[in-house]
């Protein structure tokens, strides 16, 4: 706290006090929002017809965990989120190197084209291109997703890598064009591996949104992890239906906060200024926390 | 071309319901955002924790999640908008989604712009005897604002996008008319899906072309 306060003088006893205050009062507040949810929650439910369901922490309204069909069918549902998400990353990631290509080409016969390309499909909603590629090249619900995502990251990712160029020292490309490389040889072989390694924390909080946005195949009717909250509760009973939503956010919520951890470890090890002592930051002029690597994102 | 011609009122009411969703969730969500970013920046632990959770909570869960937990598991809860049609009820449900999803992205564009502001300006401030209420309104919040500009015009121009999953959830715009529309005309998808996103570009271009034009005008020389 010491550091981050240039824009006040150091708190004195009375002002100490009424932060401890203001602290406990929020706390309060906290607390009485959660005691409410929870009472609310564990009050008997009474129905349309005046029938009376027992309140959200009754067992048998949790009781399917039990079963074994009913993980096997999150699990299914989870490894259909994976599948999509995973396919569609390596081809994204494909379709950014060779969007950045085109986009950078010497001859604006490329250049021009490949940027309205690039315009258009970053203007447009993701869902928008799950419900083309299904309608319009009747493609399955499955093969739309990962299409959709990939073409639509790989857009992003493709500006990512350019602006990685783009950052790097001319220095760089002037010294692989002096020692006799083809421009293509030099982009290949000196300006690109840089450009990914400074740009591969921005690219990782890139694939987290890429995993977020295969919910969006739920929509088309692809059978990932959220289409399992309504399929479970059609066939279990609409009572589970909290309790299957419940856990499928937690699956989700863990996942990407394991992949965004993943990503701050990886801009700590190989980003700019990694492997050098770490120089203590000089304090911002509010904040007391260090900006995370995952503000960075490049869409939301 | 004649489907587009034929469906044109209907995709137009889309049109219209996908910018009262944005409208709605761009308002709701700066307001709330700020609100939050403010908790996030304050002295006192607790608000900072409070918002902290809030943001991490929000970014990380993908907004399909969120608005099927407003369509469906909320009305399950028995707590959906009474004394309305299911129509109007599904749309203010998706608005609350779009905002309660957005906010914490504002929030942290406008924190990132505050953060960026060089501590040399805040010192500067002080060392000629400005105080408090001085630094902030005449040195801290003139530079912050105009940094906080490109992100938070990014995110609402995600927004925009955002806003076609609530026709994944009983609101009929663009994308739910569209869906109306390629029911009634399915022999001409193509023409049809090709004007949705003429819809959409003709929103987000201009919040992009806007921004650049906000950016220049603004612009901190440093």
């Amino acid at each position: 706290m010491s550091t981050s306060t240039v824009l006040y003088d150091v708190p004195g006893p009375k002002a100490r006090r009424r932060a401890h205050i203001v602290g406990v009062v929020i706390g309060l507040v906290v607390a009485a929002v959660v005691a409410w949810v929870i009472v609310s929650l564990a009050l008997p439910r009474v129905g349309a017809d005046g029938s009376t369901r027992p309140g959200y922490f009754d067992w048998s309204r949790w009781d399917v965990v039990n079963d074994r069909a009913f993980w096997r069918a999150i699990g299914n549902g989870y490894l259909g989120t994976l599948r999509m998400a995973g396919i569609a990353a390596v081809l994204a990631i494909v379709i950014g190197i060779g969007f950045s290509f085109l986009r950078t080409a010497r001859t604006a016969i490329v250049r021009v084209p490949t940027t309205i390309v690039l315009e258009f499909f970053r203007g447009m909603p993701v869902l928008l291109m799950m419900l083309f590629i299904l309608l319009v090249f009747s493609a399955g619900s499955f093969w739309a997703g990962v299409w959709a995502l990939a073409v639509y990251n790989g857009a992003l990712i493709g500006e990512i890598l350019r602006s990685g160029v783009a950052a790097l020292p001319r220095g760089q490309r002037e010294a692989g064009l002096t020692v006799g490389l083809t421009p293509l040889a030099t982009r290949f072989l000196i300006e690109f591996p840089q450009a990914a390694r400074n740009m591969l924390p921005i690219i990782i909080a890139q694939l987290v949104v890429l995993l977020k946005d295969t919910a969006l195949a739920y929509i088309i009717g692809y059978g990932e992890l959220l289409r399992q909250v309504s399929n479970l509760s059609n066939y279990y009973g609409e009572q589970y239906k909290l309790s299957v939503f419940l856990i499928v956010l937690v699956i989700y919520l863990a996942t990407n906060l394991l992949l965004s951890w993943i990503a701050r470890v990886v801009a700590r090890r190989t980003g700019p200024g990694a492997g050098r002592p770490r120089i203590p930051r000089r304090g911002k002029v509010f904040a007391t926390q260090a900006l995370p690597t995952t503000a960075i994102r490049t869409r939301e | 071309m004649d489907a587009v011609i034929e469906n044109f009122p209907l995709l137009w009411g889309g049109f219209l319901r996908t910018l009262a969703l944005f409208g709605i969730g761009a308002v709701g969500s700066l307001v709330l955002g700020t609100l939050v970013a403010a908790m996030r920046l304050s002295p006192v632990a607790p608000m900072r924790a409070v918002a902290t959770v809030y943001t991490e909570w929000l970014r990380n869960t993908p907004l399909t999640l969120v608005l099927l937990g407003f369509a469906v598991v909320v009305p399950n809860l028995g707590l959906a908008p009474r004394g309305v049609d299911s129509q109007t009820a599904f749309f203010i449900l998706a608005a609350i989604g779009l905002t309660l999803y957005t906010s914490p992205f504002i929030a942290e564009g406008i924190r990132s712009g505050v953060n960026a502001i060089p501590v040399g300006q805040a010192e500067a401030a002080r060392s000629i005897g400005l105080g408090f209420g001085q630094t902030l309104s005449e040195v801290i919040l003139p530079q912050a604002i105009r940094m906080v500009i490109p992100p938070i015009v990014n995110v609402l121009i995600a927004l925009v996008k955002n806003t076609s999953v609530a026709g994944g959830f009983f609101v009929v715009e663009l994308i739910g008319a569209s869906r109306a529309a390629i029911n009634a005309r399915g022999d001409q998808v193509l023409a049809i899906l090709l004007s949705v996103a003429v819809f959409y570009l003709a929103v987000t271009i201009p919040l992009g072309r806007l921004q650049t034009y906000v950016e220049k005008r603004v612009a901190v020389l440093r």
